[in-house]
Order: C-alpha cells, then sequence, then structure tokens
C-alpha cells in the first residue's frame, strides 16, 4: 500500500454537503484515512457516506481508516452503533461475507 | 408542468404562513403553560414541515436556516436545552424571519437576497450558541461514561447487547426509511435520539444492505435502516408518535414486548433482502434468541406462499394487544379522514364569484317577483315567494362562507405585545375576548393594519411606565383588552386601555395652534378626543420608533371609513381610553327596507332601522317627541332636493347608530328588500350621506342612504351633544 492519503473533514459533515463531499471520498489515488477530527456536526447522509467509503475500499481490496473521531461523530457512532462497521478487523472480517454479497 | 409548480408553491406558501402563525402562538402560549410539551412539538412540527417542503422546491436558503432553528428545537424536545425566555424570543424572530423568508420567495426570490440572508446570520449565531451550549453540557455529563471516549468502543458495545439478551421485554422497532428523507429535511438520527429520551434504546442495528456501490449512490437519499430494541413504559401510540412526522416515509413496525415467533416471522418476510441476516440482528438487538430464530425461518419456509396474516389467525396467536394496537390504528385514520374532509380549502376568488353571481340572482329574482305579482296568477305569486326564500337561505349560506372568526387576527396582537412591552420596557399583558366573533373575510383583513396601530398607540401613548403607575396606585401590570361583539347590524370592536387616558386641554390646546379649531368655540369632551383622528395630529412629546409621528391615527379612520365604518373614542383622565371601531358585517348584500320620496327610492340597511312612527314634529322644530324623548329628524325632501310637495301621511323612520337616534322623514314606507350593494363610481365619491346604490326589480336603480352620516348630521343639526361617544368615523 503506499503512503497514507489523508483525508481531512472538517465543520459539517451532514446532508447539506453531501454531494460536494461524495468525489473527496472517493477520490484517486483512493483516501486511506479519514481523520474526522474537525468534524462538528455528522447526520445519517455523512454517516452514508463514511460507509460508501469503506465499503468502496473494501470492495477494491483496499481499506479505509478513520481516525480522529471527533465528539460528535462520536455520538452518532455510539447512537447507531455504527462502530463495528468501520471499527477494527476482527469485527469487520466477521461480516465481511456479507459486505461482499451486498456489492 | 411548471403551472403545477407554481400551484404548489402557492400551496406551499400558504401553508407556511398558517405554519409560523401556529408556531408563533405555540411560542407565545409557552409563557405560563403547564405542560410545555404539546407547545414544544408543535413548533417543532412548524420548523420541521417548513424545512422539509422548503426542500422539496429546492429553497435552500429556508432550508438552511429552518434547519438550524429545527436542531435547537430538537433539544429542547429531548430536554438538552432549558426553554428560556431567551430563547422564546429568539425563535419568535426566527420565526418573522422564516417568514421574511418565505415572502421573498412569494416576491419571485428563490434563492434570497444578500439583505435578506444577512438579515439571518445575526440568528444563527445566537442559535448555534444555545446548540453549542448544550453539547458542551451533554458531554460533560457523559463525561464519567468510558465508552464515550473510546471511539472503537466495540466490546463495550457488543457486551452491551448481549448483556441483556436473557429476556425479551422490550420493544423492538424496525424502521426503514424512504430514500427521500433526507431531502425532505429530516433526518433519521433526531427520531432515534428522541425514542431515547422516551425510555433506554437497549440496542440498536444500523442496517446497510441498501446502500448501493459508488457509482450508483446519490449523498442525497437515504439508505440505511435500523433495528431497535427499546425498553419502556410508554405504549405503542406513543412510539408511533415519534415517528408521525416520516410516517408516509418509513416502513415502521413495532413489535410489543413478548411478541409471539410468528410475528417477527412476518417482519422477516419484510424485508426484501435477506431475512437470515435480519434474523442475525433480531438475535444481536436481543430481540429473539437463536433458538426462536430457527424456529421463525422454519415456520416462514414451512407456509411460503401463506400470508403472514393467515399464518397469524390460524394459529390464533396474535396478541390482543397488537390487534388492539391494529384496529385503534385503523381508527385513527378514519378519523384522521374524516376530519379532513371536514374542511377544504378554497380560492378567495372562487367565492367572491359566487357571492356576485347570488348578488346577480337576488337582482334577478326581485324582478321575477315583481312580475308575478303584476300579472296575478296566484300560482306564480306562490312559486316565487317560495322561490325567493331559497334565494335568500343561498344568500346567508354564501355570506357566511365568507365569515371568519376575529379570533385569528386577535391572536396576532399576543406577539406585538409581546415584543412592543419588551421594546417600550413596560409590563403588559393583553386580555383577549369575543374572539369567536365572525365578521366577513375582506374586513377581517382590512382591519388588521388600523387595529395594529390602535393597539401600539395605547401600549405607546397610552399605558404609562410602571413608576407613573405605582405613583397613581395602579396595578404595575398595564392591561390591554381586545373586544369584539355584534351590535345591530354592526360589529364592533374595541381597543381598551388602563392606561392615563387623553389629555382633553392638551389636544385643544394643540388643535388650536395646529388651526384644526377655533379658540372661540365650544367643543364637547368626545369632539376633542375625536381631534386626535385629524390628519397631522400627535400630541407625543417624543417621536418613538412605535408611533408619535403624527401619522396613523388619521390613517386608521381613513381605512376604517373606506370600510364603511366607523370610529369612537371615550377617555377618562388616570383611567383608561377605550377606541370603538364599528364595522358593518358584510360588504357585499344587506337586508334593506325600501322608503320612498317623490318617485326616487332610497334602501336603508334594515338592521340600523329602530321603528316607523307616523310623522308628527314640534311645531317649527326639526324634531318630534317619541314617546317622551326628543328625536332629531332630517327631511330626504330637503337633504337632496327633491321637488314637489311633500305626500299626506310622511312617515318617520327611526335610525340607531352607535347609540344615538335619528329620525329620517320620507313619504311612503316600501317594505323589506335583499340589496346588493354596489358601488358608486369614483364620481360620487364626494356625496355625502350616500354610501353606495342597488338595482330594484323594476331595473331601477335605488341610493343606499349611509346611517352613521345622516346621524351624525342630525345631531350635528340639533346641537344636541351624544350622550356617551362621538362618532368620528
Amino acid at each position: 500500500m503506499s503512503a497514507a492519503n489523508v483525508l481531512k473533514m472538517d465543520g459539517e459533515l451532514t446532508i447539506f454537503r453531501a454531494m460536494e463531499l461524495k468525489p473527496a471520498f472517493l477520490a484517486q489515488p483512493p483516501v486511506t484515512e479519514i481523520d474526522l477530527s474537525g468534524v462538528t456536526d455528522l447526520d445519517t447522509a455523512g454517516v452514508q457516506l463514511l460507509m460508501l467509503a469503506k465499503k468502496t475500499a473494501l470492495a477494491q481490496g483496499r481499506d479505509v481508516r478513520l481516525v480522529g473521531h471527533s465528539a460528535a461523530v462520536i455520538d452518532v457512532f455510539e447512537l447507531l452503533n455504527v462502530a463495528a462497521y468501520f471499527g477494527d478487523h476482527l469485527v469487520m472480517d466477521s461480516r465481511t461475507p456479507a459486505t461482499g454479497a451486498r456489492s | 408542468m411548471s403551472l403545477d409548480m407554481d400551484d404548489a408553491l402557492e400551496m406551499f406558501l400558504v401553508e407556511s404562513r398558517e405554519l409560523l402563525g401556529d408556531m408563533e402562538t405555540a411560542l407565545l402560549a409557552l409563557e405560563g403553560a403547564d405542560d410545555k410539551t404539546e407547545m414544544v412539538n408543535a413548533i417543532f412540527r412548524a420548523a420541521h414541515t417548513i424545512k422539509g417542503s422548503s426542500g422539496l422546491f429546492s429553497l435552500d436558503h429556508v432550508v438552511a436556516f429552518t434547519h438550524v432553528v429545527e436542531s435547537v428545537l430538537d433539544k429542547v424536545r429531548a430536554d438538552q436545552i432549558a426553554l428560556s425566555d431567551k430563547l422564546v424570543v429568539l425563535l419568535l424572530s426566527c420565526s418573522d424571519h422564516i417568514g421574511s423568508l418565505i415572502d421573498g420567495v412569494a416576491a419571485g426570490q428563490l434563492a434570497g437576497t444578500p439583505e435578506l440572508l444577512a438579515a439571518g446570520e445575526p440568528l444563527v449565531t445566537q442559535l448555534r450558541a444555545f446548540l453549542d451550549a448544550a453539547k458542551a453540557a451533554a458531554q460533560a455529563q457523559n463525561a464519567p461514561d468510558p465508552s464515550r471516549q473510546m471511539p472503537t468502543a466495540d466490546t463495550e458495545q457488543v457486551q452491551r447487547i448481549h448483556g441483556d439478551t436473557a429476556n425479551a421485554d422490550h420493544w423492538h422497532i424496525s424502521l426503514r426509511f424512504g430514500p427521500d428523507v433526507l431531502r425532505n429535511g429530516m433526518d433519521p438520527l433526531s427520531f432515534i435520539r428522541y425514542l431515547g429520551t422516551m425510555g433506554r434504546v437497549v440496542a440498536i442495528e444500523t442496517v446497510t444492505d441498501g446502500l448501493p456501490d459508488a457509482e450508483h449512490m446519490d449523498p442525497e437519499l437515504c439508505y440505511l435502516g435500523f433495528e431497535l430494541a427499546f425498553q419502556s413504559k410508554v405504549d405503542k401510540a406513543a412510539i408511533e408518535q415519534v415517528f408521525e412526522f416520516v410516517r408516509d416515509d418509513c416502513r415502521l413496525v413495532i413489535l410489543p414486548p413478548h411478541s409471539l415467533i410468528s410475528e417477527y416471522v412476518s417482519l422477516l418476510n419484510l424485508q426484501q433482502g435477506d431475512a437470515a441476516r435480519l434474523g442475525d440482528m433480531l438475535v444481536r438487538c436481543g430481540t429473539l434468541t437463536p433458538q426462536e430464530l430457527d424456529m421463525a425461518l422454519n415456520t416462514q419456509v414451512d407456509a411460503p406462499n401463506t400470508p403472514i396474516g393467515t399464518i397469524l389467525v390460524e394459529q390464533g396467536s396474535v396478541q390482543p394487544e397488537v390487534v388492539e394496537a391494529a384496529l385503534t390504528k385503523q381508527k385513527q385514520v378514519k378519523e384522521a379522514g374524516a376530519t379532513e374532509s371536514k374542511s377544504i380549502r378554497v380560492d378567495a376568488d372562487k367565492l367572491d364569484q359566487l357571492i356576485n353571481l347570488v348578488g346577480e340572482l337576488i337582482i334577478a329574482g326581485a324582478s321575477v317577483n315583481m312580475i308575478a305579482h303584476r300579472s296575478r296568477v296566484i300560482e306564480l305569486t306562490e312559486a316565487t315567494s317560495k322561490l325567493a326564500t331559497l334565494v335568500e337561505e343561498v344568500r346567508d349560506s354564501a355570506l357566511q362562507l365568507r365569515m371568519v372568526r376575529i379570533g385569528a387576527t386577535f391572536n396576532r396582537f399576543q406577539r406585538v405585545v409581546h415584543d412592543v412591552s419588551r421594546d417600550l420596557g413596560k409590563d403588559i399583558t393583553l386580555v383577549i375576548d369575543g374572539e369567536d366573533t365572525e365578521l366577513d373575510k375582506t374586513v377581517v383583513e382590512k382591519i388588521g393594519d388600523p387595529l395594529m396601530h390602535l393597539v401600539r398607540n395605547s401600549m405607546d401613548h397610552g399605558i404609562e411606565s410602571a413608576e407613573v403607575r405605582a405613583a397613581r396606585g395602579k396595578p404595575a401590570q398595564g392591561t390591554l383588552k381586545l373586544n369584539a361583539y355584534h351590535d345591530s347590524g354592526a360589529i364592533v370592536i374595541s381597543v381598551e386601555d388602563d392606561g392615563g387616558g387623553l389629555k382633553r386641554d392638551k389636544i385643544l390646546a394643540k388643535a388650536i395652534e395646529r388651526g384644526l379649531v377655533d379658540a372661540s368655540h365650544h367643543l364637547t369632551d368626545a369632539e376633542v378626543y375625536g381631534l386626535i383622528f385629524e390628519p397631522g395630529f400627535s400630541t407625543a412629546e417624543k417621536v418613538t420608533n412605535l408611533s408619535g409621528r403624527g401619522v396613523g391615527l388619521d390613517v386608521v379612520k381613513r381605512n376604517i371609513t373606506a370600510l364603511r365604518g366607523t370610529v369612537g373614542i371615550n377617555s377618562e383622565e388616570g383611567v383608561g381610553t377605550i377606541v370603538t371601531v364599528r364595522l358593518p358585517l358584510t360588504l357585499a348584500i344587506i337586508d334593506g327596507f325600501l322608503v320612498g320620496v317623490d318617485k326616487a327610492v332610497y334602501a336603508i340597511p334594515l338592521d340600523m332601522i329602530e321603528e316607523c312612527v307616523a310623522y308628527s314634529a314640534e311645531p317649527g322644530h326639526d324634531y318630534t317627541n317619541l314617546r317622551g324623548e326628543v328625536l332629531p329628524f332630517i327631511r330626504i325632501r330637503e337633504l337632496f332636493s327633491v321637488p314637489g310637495k311633500p305626500a299626506k301621511g310622511e312617515n318617520i323612520v327611526v335610525l340607531k347608530h352607535a347609540g344615538q337616534k335619528a329620525g329620517l322623514v320620507v313619504d311612503t314606507l316600501l317594505g323589506e328588500f335583499q340589496t346588493v350593494i354596489k358601488p358608486l363610481g369614483q364620481m360620487f365619491a364626494q356625496s355625502k350621506c350616500i354610501s353606495g346604490s342597488t338595482i330594484l326589480g323594476s331595473g331601477d336603480v335605488a341610493l343606499i342612504l349611509d346611517v352613521p352620516a345622516l346621524v351624525r348630521q342630525a345631531m350635528s343639526k340639533s346641537g344636541q351633544a351624544p350622550p356617551e361617544r362621538a362618532v368620528v368615523g
């Protein structure tokens, strides 16, 4: 894997910016790390985008790591119990077949 | 297509304004309310719906602003932000700002003007301050919880899920949001958050099966679903209530605690994707044990083509509460349908058209009636009289359609009083009476501005500051009263304050200084008070931003006169002032009474006629003795310079207006007649004592007499001071 390509997110990660953010998540060369430390607000659309980034990466045999979760992000991840979706490999592995079947 | 959009947009504008009205009412009602939940919900619903609908029209500036408002309200609902007085004031301003944005949209500025957007910024900043404070508080509160500090707290999560699996004594909620919820301005997160305030979300699984690949994924659509285990004492209806805003836009399945396996089967059946995967989730949520899931899946396989409902009935296994819940739901839907159909929205133009037609019908009916009488065919006369009765009923119901309660107009003033009293630093309460009084829609629309001015004037100049009030021995809180009632064919609206009253000497001095009256002239109190409605008259020592610029009260009078109404004022220095606005009930059709003078016919509004008596007069004077009372009268013959000698057996029609009586001497009494008011042309605008014209059955034109003007004239002629209040309109 090449050197880390970090995407730094700032401000709102919400429906209002979803359109503009989608290309950034899927940019080439692929993003390997998304830094969420500057995220002030996260909504369902934002979660979906993060999931999309993760899913696309997995489908391409890569991975994308989320780092520096801000309080707003943790709050939502907790609420939706989706930390596992993005989280460590142990949990991801157990779900990978399902993930593969979906795409 | 674009026409359809225009219609839809029009609907949106109307609805948004109504919602803003609701929002304002709820905000104002918050003060002093015991249970605020209902109102907070109403406010949230308003903001929420406006945001959602604006999204449909791509009014991004409206969505962006309302989104922030909604976020704050969401936190209020979740008890994370206290509803302080300051917040209420801020939300009121926000509601105003949304109103201006909507007005801007109505004016064709679909993206908002820079000025408007700039005006919203300080509000957004303030709202954000509330949000930040709430966030900080929430974090402080949750700090001791270690799971919050660990970004990947999977172990903790897993433990939490399995910790409660032993007993499935919780609700299971299965949620699949429609693709458009995000676009409609709703965020599934907020519903789940809100759910958390009603009980404990034991476990939650986010269903990501719907998420397509990168190419096909539209970031503005919602692809997620949720399976929740929820522990709470609330009932099913309450849970459904949480999702009320998205009910049409999501698939919601709520299973009560200890539901039978078969019900989970039906849930699995609903799932379009992999049933086993969903089953897995139910197990993870702790709703089902693995054994139960196996049973469920087996049942499903056994009867693949049988609708689940049938299975349930066959097994007789549906829990009563589920059936009940379903029935209640159905009933609710039915009832909702019934109430919805109770009122329909009709274009005001169509209504006006109907009234016009009814007017024509009455005129045509009158002419048929006359011909029938002339032909002396009894059957025809009977038939036409029956027809006339029906036409009269049609007229009444048509006019009734235009009648609206004045309550909505009055309630707007709650806000005005709230704001203005703050601006002025006075404590003023508004008391509203007679809000059920109905009057013509046009009148209601046009009376708003004059009333606004009267109310502001009372608050600014009438009610004294708290110190002065205390010194005068009055309660510190000033009272403003709005009242409406019907009185002899008119509607009376009064604005009353318990303030300082009018200073007679000061007004008189000012009027003399301005040359409005002659210093040597003797004026009654009422006449003096009436002067404040003259153009360019203001006694306020200093000009405030509310009133006191010397414009306004004359405009009030002009507007009310334009509605064929009058303004009266009565005041007692140190005690208070009452302004009385008197308006005709309708503007289109009235019950009239026809009188004849020579060959001309005049119509008088029937409601204003007290009685008719045979002519008599005190010799040499223009008044008569009516059962011991002095009744001044006017001879129409003289007033309109009708030629010819008075007929034998003249009559006096006794008119009553605003508590005063006057007589009108006419030749003949011709009886009742439904009078369709036709306005007089511009040419006759200056003619006094005539308020309009109507067309008789014969096709002749009859003039409608302006009773208030006649009564006034009779009074001034007889030199008699009006008993109670002056009529200056």
